[in-house]
């Protein structure tokens, strides 16, 4: 197998197979948790984490772990990093894990992380791995900052709020309010909002990366001379 | 049969290198997760018990009750108790409102003991996001307003929301929540005149009534 360039698992990661846009993986926590950006950034940030390290894990692992006995070895694997996760977020997050709750232990259940570790992390390297698990991650929380960005503006009229949950006391002040006296738009906050907020995010994307397609093909379609040459 | 045996020996050697991770982490932060447990509890038990109000230490003279009728569950439910100099000041219960809008509202209720209310607060609940929410302290200040009311005042039969003609208001759109913690807070506080003695008891004397249980 042809190694994959390092830019190429960042763009995977970020763009062009991001785990929440394309992919579609991990949609439980991705709806659930977005309701704000406090909340997003934390979920993200965890799976993040969780990604990496179970990314190296695996990738460490995959000489010596026979085929048949992969898929159990990958879930114990996740299973076990995810839980010392939680407990070490318990411990030093706890407002925020309150928060977050039942999401920390669902993300033994995120599809995105078996599924990188299947189908990347068992055939590349640790560096490799690593930095796929550091772009998938990214690419998730920045779909869920994103969607949870949407949410919490158009819901309740504010951005950030209840930061000192995941920054401590002194980000209390962090929170904007974009719009004073404002009512509210309850669709926003539920999971209906959630699902219509990433089908937005989603058209989105597509429609960028049709666009830069129109546009690549535009240049393509320009006489140059030295074209045949080159091909 | 001898490719079975490698495969089980690898499985056996990643589970318990996993299960050590875990006990691993489990030990090195259950004495921190156990202290700041402990820390939130008293936090919120001061915000309603003020810390210059008592001397004793909330979270070792407790006792446990057992009224599903009056506290709205079947399990045992903890009681906090407030001394200063030994006199009985307050207790902290933790009734539950089993009639929510999306199951059950868990409570903090505080009570002096002339009977009048400390504070009420929302532990946990489910309520709908924008409507419910609202019976949150941190949303509005509607469930702060139960401090300093008692079974006197409102009379008894007034405790209920405006829409039930009591004097508690509802919110937009939302009833059943503000219902539901009325009720509860109502039935903790009939529950406290009609146990108080037991309440306060000391907790080797605790458990007259079999409907009360020590711990």
């Amino acid at each position: 197998m042809a190694e994959i360039t390092y830019g190429k698992i960042i763009r995977e990661g970020l763009w062009s197979n991001n785990p929440g846009l394309v992919q579609i993986l991990g949609l439980c926590p991705l709806l659930a948790v977005s309701n704000n950006v406090v909340n997003a950034l934390g979920l993200g940030l965890a799976t993040t984490l969780a990604l990496v390290t179970t990314g190296i894990t695996v990738s460490l692992v995959r000489n010596w772990v026979r085929p048949e006995i992969r898929i159990p070895v990958f879930v114990l694997v996740i299973a076990s990093i995810v839980t010392a996760i939680e407990l070490a977020m318990n411990a030093y997050f706890h407002g925020l894990y309150l928060v977050l709750g039942i999401f920390i232990p669902l993300i033994v259940t995120n599809c995105t992380l078996i599924g990188r570790a299947e189908a990347f992390a068992s055939k590349n390297s640790v560096a490799r791995a690593t930095l796929d698990g550091l772009a998938m991650g990214l690419g998730f929380t920045l779909v869920l900052v994103a969607l949870g960005a949407m949410r919490e503006l158009l819901g309740q009229g504010t951005l950030l709020s209840q930061a000192h949950l995941m920054f401590g006391a002194a980000a209390a002040d962090l929170q904007f309010t974009v719009f004073e006296n404002y009512r509210g738009f309850l669709l926003a906050i539920l999971p209906p909002g959630a699902f219509m907020g990433l089908g937005l995010l989603i058209a989105l994307k597509n429609a960028i990366d049709s666009r830069m397609q129109r546009r690549a093909t535009e240049k393509k379609a320009v006489p140059v001379p030295s074209a045949n040459a080159a091909t | 049969m001898r490719n079975v045996i490698t495969s089980a020996v690898i499985l056996g050697l990643f589970a318990l290198v996993g299960t050590s991770l875990v006990a691993f982490t489990h030990d090195a932060t259950r004495d921190r997760i156990a202290t700041i447990e402990r820390e939130d509890l008293v936090r919120n038990l001061h915000r309603i018990v003020p810390e210059d109000q008592h001397d004793n230490d909330l979270l070792a003279d407790t006792i446990q009750v057992t009224a599903p009728d009056a506290l709205g569950t079947t399990a045992p439910v903890t009681v906090y108790r407030a001394r200063k100099d030994g006199a009985p000041v307050a207790v902290v219960l933790s009734p539950v409102a089993p009639d929510g809008y999306s199951g059950n509202i868990r409570l903090l209720v505080g009570i002096y003991q002339d009977g009048t209310l400390a504070g009420v607060r929302v532990t946990s609940h489910r309520e709908t996001p924008g409507l419910g929410d609202p019976i949150e302290e941190t949303r509005s200040d509607w469930i702060l307003k139960f401090t300093g009311l008692s079974l006197e005042n409102p009379a008894e039969e007034q405790w209920k929301v405006k829409k039930d003609g009591g004097v508690f208001d509802q919110f937009t759109g939302a009833t059943i929540t503000p219902r539901a913690v009325v009720k509860a807070v109502r039935k903790t506080l009939i529950y406290f005149r009609q146990h108080k003695d037991e309440l306060f008891a000391p907790q080797a004397l605790a458990g007259v009534d079999d409907s009360t249980q020590r711990r």
